[in-house]
């Protein structure tokens, strides 16, 4: 996933001479070095301050620029009220990378594994989050975000997990219909679209025929695609690697509640933080973030359509 | 130790000093009892000289104060083993300062920046005037409104007047004028000053004054982007400096000669934010930022010395590598003098710790924080002259 995002962000600044990326660093975990070493003067290091980094962002953008802030999620959550008082009050152009997101960064314990961000961007008004399940999917929309006004939330992970496509037609605000079905529809973003594949598969088994939808674009929320789903199967299960408060499941419900109230089931964090371990998939089950977490609360949905 | 031919310092062990009140001017008088009046000439010529060859620099100084060269040349070598300069070896032999050479400059006020310098006595007359003018806007208004902040408004006003009226570059019928020089108001709540000046400057119509706070105005509580003439929105402290940093930067790097002024309150400092932009500042030598810290020595809790002390806060700033000016914020030939001074620094940015009165200019809220955010009547204002 860095390295996606370190050739997209490159890429791009040889196309756009007034791109900007503004680092706290980490270059060298955010893969930054080869946007600095091709434009030296359009890359700022502040050092590892992410307050003043969002600071230094906003001034930039403020002189006509297009400015990426880059840096561990986890850690641009302590700079939330200048991300609120200065990007989200201005809606200047600038676009957020957070990269280790989720429980990515695995072995290194709750301290770095974020997962309560799309929750806490969400919440400014104006600012859009947008989660790739892949790097392809990433690539994909990456020069959208930067094209489009205003600020964006991008939230990766640390590597890439699993693919989820071979190519991909995503277009930001629209979620993509990965897998049709007509019993029930997994919402799922980010890490956890290819667990709600494998979970579709095991419950053809079971019989019941499951939609994924791919919503990448958290804020705005594709509302026609979701509420056509919930309309054709009755019965919604989502799933994400953040906190159950807050997410993609909150802002489905959010939707649905005032729309069309169908049975929904939330797999995410419960009101916990991570822990370390030594490889992703102990983390998943240890957290219950697995296909079979999804099977169990769509058997659990569909009983209360 | 063997009395050699220059002149020995004096011990620190002689001086009586009040470790309590350690400032600038107790820390100067320190260092320079370091050096003998020999070596402090021989920095204030290189600072005034950088990257001019040592030996020229010296021979010019010992004909011009009629020192002998070769005492010159003694203390300049003990200046370069104390490695406060270095000389240049790789072709030019040019001699420049060290950090530390840097340090001990700043710390000793020896500056090459703005020697010459004077004021239109008719300018600091029509300063003046304005100045009155707008401390008499901003009482209307934030009676009009019937809350604000009365202290920092009225502190502020003198180093926003002298900013708008005779330094800043400005179009108010473009306020977003590529060129123009910058403004954050850091510390936010000092706002209803800002809008009274931006109207005299003529970015917005002096009726909307009255309006402030008005659920169907535009100026709010704090700076809103929206308003014409606001660089920069403010009202959650210590933020104003980062901004300004990211400001400077572009500005530098697209070539464009403009200043950055961002305007910090005392109280303001406790933020950590103001520090890490102060490092970032100095990182990338923003010689085009300018900090004037509104130095009334109050926060809304008390004294700024009670509550979190700054002092010795010019050595601060000396420290995190900036060029530090102290001037009386409301004496418009010092502020005047100092806006012109950091116009010649080159390689940092400047700080200029304006000291000033909380609510300079209203008597019953001179120096009085139970007036920091007090609500004023109309009836109040009148009883002092005002309107």
């Amino acid at each position: 996933m860095r390295w996606v995002l370190s050739k997209l962000i490159t890429e791009l600044g040889f196309k756009r001479s007034d791109l900007y990326v503004v680092d706290a660093d980490s270059s060298m975990s955010a893969m930054l070095t080869s946007f600095s070493e091709n434009f030296p003067e359009r890359y700022v290091n502040v050092g590892i301050s992410e307050q003043g980094l969002v600071g230094v962002a906003v001034g930039i953008a403020s002189c006509g620029k297009k400015v990426i802030i880059c840096t561990y999620s986890m850690f641009l959550m302590r700079a939330w009220e200048q991300l609120r008082n200065l990007v989200g009050r201005t809606r200047l152009d600038v676009k957020i990378v957070g990269t280790h997101s989720g429980i990515s960064s695995y072995g290194d314990g709750p301290s770095h594994q974020c997962i309560e961000d799309v929750a806490l961007m969400r919440v400014i008004p104006g600012m859009k989050v947008f989660v790739p399940a892949d790097s392809i999917a990433l690539r994909c929309c990456f020069e959208d975000i930067i094209d489009s006004e205003g600020p964006t939330y991008i939230r990766v992970g640390r590597d890439e997990d699993e693919r989820v496509y071979s190519e991909c037609s995503c277009r930001l605000g629209v979620a993509n219909v990965i897998k049709d079905g007509g019993d029930v529809a997994i919402i799922a973003s980010g890490g956890m679209v290819a667990e709600a594949l494998k979970a579709a598969n095991e419950l053809k088994r079971l019989g019941i025929d499951a939609a994924v939808i791919d919503s990448h674009t958290i804020k705005p929320i594709d509302r026609d695609t979701i509420l056509k789903y919930a309309m054709k199967t009755g019965a919604v299960v989502t799933a994400e690697e953040h906190s159950i408060y807050g997410g993609l499941g909150s802002a489905v419900a959010e939707l649905l509640v005032n729309e069309y109230p169908v049975p929904i089931a939330f797999v995410g964090i419960k009101d916990a933080f991570g822990k370390s371990a030594r490889n992703l998939s102990d983390l998943r089950r240890y957290l219950g973030l697995t296909s079979s977490d999804i099977v169990n609360a769509v058997r659990k949905v569909v009983s209360r359509r | 130790m063997r009395r050699r031919s220059y002149e020995e310092p004096i011990p620190i062990s002689e001086l009586k000093l009040d470790l309590s009140s350690v400032d600038v001017p107790v820390i100067r008088n320190i260092v320079s009892r370091g050096f003998n009046k020999n070596q402090l000439l021989i920095l204030k010529e290189i600072r005034c000289n950088i990257g001019r060859s040592l030996t020229s620099i010296l021979r010019d100084a010992s004909r011009r104060y009629g020192i002998p060269l070769s005492t010159l040349k003694l203390n300049a070598k003990i200046l370069k083993d104390l490695n406060i300069l270095k000389v240049d070896n790789g072709g030019s032999r040019g001699v420049y300062l060290t950090p530390l050479g840097e340090f001990v400059c700043e710390l000793l006020g020896i500056t090459s920046y703005g020697r010459e310098f004077s004021v239109d006595p008719k300018l600091i007359q029509s300063l003046n005037e304005k100045a009155s003018l707008v401390r008499k806007h901003v009482l209307e208004m934030m009676a009009e409104a019937g809350s604000g902040h009365v202290g920092a408004s009225l502190s502020v006003v003198d180093v926003l007047v002298a900013l708008y009226f005779a330094k800043m570059r400005y179009d108010p019928k473009n306020p977003s004028w590529p060129l123009r020089d910058r403004l954050i108001l850091s510390e936010g709540h000092a706002a209803p000053a800002l809008y009274a000046v931006l109207a005299l400057a003529g970015f917005i119509p002096t009726s909307e004054l009255y309006k402030l706070r008005d659920i169907n105005n535009y100026l709010s509580g704090h700076p809103e982007i929206i308003i014409p003439g606001v660089d920069m929105i403010s009202g959650s402290l210590g933020q104003g400096l980062s901004v300004g940093c990211g400001m400077a930067l572009a500005l530098k790097r697209d070539g464009i000669n403009s200043k950055v002024y961002v305007i910090l309150g005392d109280g303001e400092l406790d933020e950590g934010q103001v520090w890490e932009a102060a490092l970032t500042a100095s990182k990338y030598k923003l010689n085009n930022l300018v900090a004037i810290v509104d130095r009334n020595r109050y926060q809304q809790g008390g004294p700024t010395e009670h509550i979190k002390p700054l002092e010795p806060l010019a050595m601060k700033w000396i420290a995190f590598g900036w060029h530090v000016i102290e001037v009386n914020g409301h004496d418009f030939r010092e502020l005047l003098r100092a806006l012109n001074e950091v116009d010649y620094v080159m390689d940092k940015p400047s700080a200029i710790i304006a000291h000033t009165i909380k609510g300079k200019g209203y008597p019953p809220a001179e120096g009085n924080n139970d007036y920091h955010n007090k609500p004023i009547s109309k009836d109040e204002l009148r009883l002092w002259g005002f309107k």
